[in-house]
């Protein structure tokens, strides 16, 4: 049944006289759901698990084989393998979800179709764009994603992590590492923070003379305080932050030479790893959905302000409060998966909630979290409460969070992937 | 943190304080009596021992326990739970102590201490005085404070009585699910599946009322209403073993 419905979308128009009207007259509501990561991957999962057969739900999602890029520092710093960050979509499928490894190159908001790039297209009733990042052309002068294998952002889980991990295994001794971060707003953001701590986790074993240094546009980070306190403690001397009061914002590269113009003083790099400024996944650009760099949602049901059959979730849209996470695309999908049941099969709708937390490794057993609740208000998502570790704690402490953070990855993959 | 402040006040603070809100959880308790706490520590004597010499039994001897952090006695015997609570950094204060003998799975669900608690606010103040004569540190007793305590996690009956609507608790779980596993996997985070209602009532309202010391669930709790938490434990006690 599923094989042929396959063959039956993509045969387009010409089913017609394959008796489609009678197949027509007993369809379900689609929900055709964009990205299969933490955001698409749950939302696809949740629809399917909770309408019990009454919605078709199919996901599209060009790889068969998803990596996570939360916990990926960790893989870079030594402490995961990449085989462990990997999930494939058997359970979705097994759950009901009609998944199909396929690029959305198109959306006609009008006739309500996805384009896909093998051929064909998909009718949907509601769609979900959770295509997570893309980078903003030029962000970064010298840098294009042509440069992408001598200079890697690694901001996408998979093939550039890896690569960037063999860059700093083969480093020189003594050598330096430069890290281009990115401005707000961006995934993740303790996110380059924690890959410098577990960068310097890895050089201080292996290469221990090496350096680390921050070019950053930004005057604050997130977590800074924990952070600074980490790096003063275990990597003393090996990292050093140039901020935008120091040119940090002024910056250039140049792959084919590997150096870094930092306002006029060129820095020789043995492995850059330029994180450019973000925008939405381009596919919300093609269905004209966004504002700017971000899709506005709504936060009540996550629903495009451009487009109501539209949902966006997680990084690709601008929500409010809430920052660019897995943590909060997965929280995102369960009232998007919430809202589009309950406008297309009437079932009850609660009032949106939403939750992040994100945790961060310093060093071994050293882990640190922020973390907050939000609600949706008519602007926005707006923040209700929160917390931060503090500077200080205990080492029993951190190793507790630590060991948290990892049952929190074990969870958050079962919530997305069954 | 409220309730914390207006407990260390000087008297005449707390005076003010009441008349400017009266919380029934912050009404003053006189403290307890020694005498009649060694009688009712009877009760606990079979497991743990207190005084000069006093040796882990089956729970840990009690020597010092004003002050100490939770789950750190040298070679006594604790549930995961209770080392956890210890590394989140619960210290047996007062007012932790007289939570946990009042329900101590409320503070600590799959504790060793299989003890159904004292229910009668005077003993817990009578065992309370008795033990804390041997403990060196002062500073968490409150006779080196004001004469006062602040009240445990003690639930309404009506709040204990409302019956969850598992259909809600199913949506509000899927906030619970980023974290803990339906499947009742308990790898660096706790499971929470199958446990008994009351149980997991009583747990969600002493992380609301901060009594619980996890920053995240005490964050996840605090916006939960009576209703929700109801929900939440039919939805999870159907769930799993």
């Amino acid at each position: 049944m599923k094989l042929n419905r396959r063959s039956f979308i993509a045969a387009g128009a010409a089913t017609a006289t394959l008796g489609a009207p009678a197949l027509r007259a007993n369809t379900k509501p689609r929900v055709v759901v964009i990205g299969g990561g933490a955001g698409g991957a749950t939302v696809a999962r949740y629809v399917a698990k909770d309408s019990k057969g009454e919605i078709d739900v199919t996901l599209i999602e060009p790889t068969r084989q998803y990596y996570t890029c939360f916990f990926s520092n960790l893989y870079l710093g030594g402490f995961r393998e990449m085989d462990s960050l990997g999930h494939s979509y058997g359970n979705l499928a097994a759950g009901g979800v009609n998944v199909v490894h396929d690029w959305a190159i198109g959306i006609d908001r009008d006739a309500k179709t996805v384009a896909l790039a093998g051929g064909g297209s998909v009718p949907y009733d509601r769609l979900v764009l959770s295509p997570g990042i893309d980078f903003v052309d030029g962000a970064v002068p010298g840098w294009s994603t042509m440069a992408q294998n001598a200079m890697p952002h690694a901001y996408k889980g998979g093939s550039q992590t890896e690569l960037l991990r063999a860059q700093i295994n083969a480093m020189p001794e003594g050598g330096t590492f430069v890290m281009v971060a990115p401005p707000n707003p961006y995934r993740c953001p303790p996110g380059p923070y924690e890959r410098v701590s577990m960068v310097a986790h890895t050089l201080k074993a292996n290469n221990p003379k090496a350096k680390i240094i921050i070019v950053d546009p930004k005057e604050k980070f997130s977590k800074q305080a924990l952070f600074e306190e980490g790096w003063g403690k275990h990597y003393s001397g090996m990292v050093e932050r140039i901020g935008p009061d120091f040119g940090g914002a002024n910056v250039e590269v140049n792959p084919d030479e590997m150096t870094v113009n930092v306002d006029g003083e060129v820095i020789k790099a043995d492995v850059c790893n330029v994180i450019p400024a973000m925008k939405a996944g381009k596919i919300c650009e093609m269905a004209g959905v966004t504002e700017g760099n971000w899709a506005p949602v709504t936060g009540h049901t996550m629903q495009s302000k451009i487009d109501e059959n539209i949902h966006v979730l997680g990084d690709a849209c601008s929500q409010g409060d809430m920052p660019k996470s897995g943590f909060s695309a997965n929280s995102q999908a369960k009232v998007a998966a919430m809202a589009v049941r309950g406008a297309l099969t009437g079932s009850k709708v609660f009032p949106a909630k939403f939750s992040n937390t994100c945790w961060s490794l310093i060093d071994t057993d050293d882990g640190v979290k922020v973390g907050a609740t939000y609600e949706a208000t008519d602007e926005k998502i707006a923040k209700v409460d929160g917390f931060i570790s503090q500077t200080g704690e205990d080492a029993a402490l951190r190793k507790t969070t630590y060991e948290e953070s990892v049952g929190w990855y074990a969870g958050i993959t079962a919530d997305m992937f069954g | 943190m409220k309730r914390i402040a207006t407990y260390f006040k000087a008297a005449a603070v707390i005076a003010a304080a009441f008349v400017h809100q009266a919380h029934a959880e912050e009404i003053a308790a006189p403290l307890g009596d020694a005498a009649n706490g060694e009688k009712i520590f009877r009760k606990c004597a079979s497991c743990h021992a207190v005084g000069a010499g006093a040796k882990n039994k089956v729970g840990p001897q009690l020597n010092g326990i004003f002050g100490r952090t939770a789950g750190t006695v040298e070679g006594a015997r604790y549930s995961k739970g209770l080392v956890r609570e210890g590394k989140n950094g619960l210290v047996w204060d007062y007012e932790h102590l007289d939570a946990y003998l009042d329900n101590p799975k409320a503070l600590v669900s799959d504790t060793r201490m299989n003890f159904r608690g004292l229910k009668e606010e005077q003993d817990r103040h009578d065992v309370l005085a008795y033990l804390r004569q041997f403990s060196d540190s002062p500073q968490d007793i409150p006779e080196a404070q004001p004469t006062a305590l602040s009240k445990e996690v003690e639930l309404p009956a009506e709040v204990l009585a409302i019956v969850g609507d598992p259909a809600y608790g199913e949506y509000l779980s899927s906030e619970c699910s980023t974290c803990h596993q339906r499947n009742g996997s308990d790898q660096g985070i706790p499971s929470v599946t199958g446990w008994p209602t009351e149980d997991f009532v009583v747990a969600m309202h002493a992380y609301k009322k901060k009594i619980r010391p996890h920053p995240v669930m005490q964050m996840m709790a605090g916006r939960l209403s009576d209703e929700e938490i109801a929900a939440l434990a039919a939805y999870f006690a159907d769930l799993g073993d």
